[in-house]
């Protein structure tokens, strides 16, 4: 008896003898009911209308790969193994479009579906449920604990991998004609990437010797209040490295956003697009641009 | 400057332009001893601009910004343009996150910037306090 499986100790509680003999047959039981169990889990999945981005093949794979490490964590007892699955699972999942909701909704389901064979099967002896339970319960919970929280570890982790790719191509300074620079600001401005983006376009003022700069805000869905007063320091202290700036492609919401916060653009030299932009500041620059042809 | 010492700023002469370097961080009492002899020194070589290079600075306070805005105003009673050149980028965006006003004053990348712009405007101040005007705008 007391080799039995020793993993299973740590969720037992006091007379541990018998739990050690309770959690092998609890195992055993799955095992043999493994198809029918997994079945009805299956159905109750679909019936609660959850992973439905998943095809019923993708779905039955899972499902049986999902029960078969269930069970053997409750017979090892080892959540090691069971992390390393769930984050591969959830590597998987997430691409398709699957919710934290519908993870920990499967996994409770699978916890539901033991659990009532296992009412099923002792019902007639209360004392041993309730023993049954004491073992089973907590092994269940922790497994239910490690998926959540290893499908939310790898969802966050996938958030910071964008966030860092976000964050290393959000800020070009790209040089046009000498001395004169672009800056195209696309996606949300938010005011870490403000604070990277006036670093950025100082230095590169300084680098590029530049005297005209051009900022494109066209793929900037938004600004708030503080973006705002940041992108008009951005403007002065711009002038005052002898760099002018001129700032194309504000949209008709973002323009109504800064009026109505009532930001103090009147220094600020804003032309419609991108081409205007362009046009402008090669006249501050004296560039003329022709056709070969000599057609303006 | 007639302390003992290294210079703290050199004002050399260039054609008809006044060059001031500073050459370290003032403090307010060097600041307005600079303020004095430059704006001496703007009459005795009858220049008709003034280029002051910060380069050197790592941090501009507010006094020493209002002294600059000051300079620039004195020189143009003396009948002189002035540019500040060499702005570095934190000290830039640090004063005017501060709200640092540098009013008129004409700023330029570096000193060669600021020789041309006052090439530019060379004696002619009503040039130069029409450019910045037109700036300001």
């Amino acid at each position: 008896m007391s080799e039995a499986d020793g993993g299973a100790v740590e969720f037992g509680r006091a007379d541990q003898e018998d739990e050690e003999q309770l959690l092998p047959q609890l195992v055993a039981h799955l095992r043999e009911h493994r198809s029918r169990l997994r079945q009805e889990w299956a159905g109750r999945i679909q019936g609660s209308h959850l992973l439905r981005s998943m095809t019923p093949q993708e779905v039955g794979a899972e499902t049986t790969s999902v029960y078969d490490n269930y069970v053997e964590v409750l017979e090892t007892g080892s959540v090691e193994a069971l992390q390393d699955y769930a984050r591969d699972l959830s590597e998987r999942i997430i691409p398709r479009g699957v919710e934290t909701h519908e993870v920990v909704g499967i996994v409770l389901l699978l916890r539901d579906v033991l659990a009532r064979s296992l009412f099923e099967k002792y019902q007639r002896d209360f004392d041993l449920l309730n023993r049954v339970l004491d073992a089973y319960e907590p092994a269940a919970n922790r497994i239910a604990n490690t998926v959540a929280v290893s499908f939310v570890d790898e969802r966050e982790r996938v958030i910071r991998q964008q966030q860092d790719s976000i964050r290393e191509l959000s800020t070009p300074v790209l040089p046009v004609r000498e001395r004169l620079l672009i800056l195209p600001i696309i996606g949300v401005l938010d005011t870490e990437r403000a604070r990277q983006l006036t670093e950025q376009l100082l230095r590169g003022i300084r680098t590029h010797r530049a005297k005209v700069v051009v900022i494109d805000i066209t793929g900037a869905p938004d600004v708030d209040e503080a973006v705002a007063n940041h992108l008009v320091r951005t403007v002065d202290a711009s002038r005052l490295m002898g760099a002018s700036v001129i700032i194309t492609g504000l949209s008709p919401e973002i323009a109504q956003t800064l009026v109505t916060i009532g930001v103090d653009l009147s220094k600020m030299n804003t032309i419609g697009d991108l081409q205007g932009g362009l046009e402008e500041a090669e006249r501050l620059l004296g560039f003329t641009v022709t056709r070969e042809d000599g057609s303006p | 400057m007639t302390d003992a010492g290294p210079a703290l700023v050199s004002i050399l002469r260039q054609g008809s332009q006044l060059i001031a370097s500073i050459h370290t961080a003032l403090d307010d009492t060097q600041m307005v001893r600079f303020q004095q002899d430059l704006v001496q020194q703007i009459g005795e070589h009858r220049a008709s601009g003034v280029v002051i290079d910060v380069a050197a600075l790592d941090v501009l306070d507010s006094f020493g910004s209002r002294a600059l805005r000051d300079i620039a105003e004195m020189a143009r009673l003396r009948g002189a343009a002035t540019v500040v050149v060499g702005i570095q980028p934190e000290v830039a965006f640090a004063m005017v996150s501060l709200g640092m006003d540098t009013g008129s004053v004409h700023t330029a990348l570096d000193l060669e910037e600021g020789l041309a712009y006052l090439g530019g405007v060379a004696g002619r101040p009503a040039a130069a306090a029409r450019a910045r005007s037109a700036q300001r705008a």
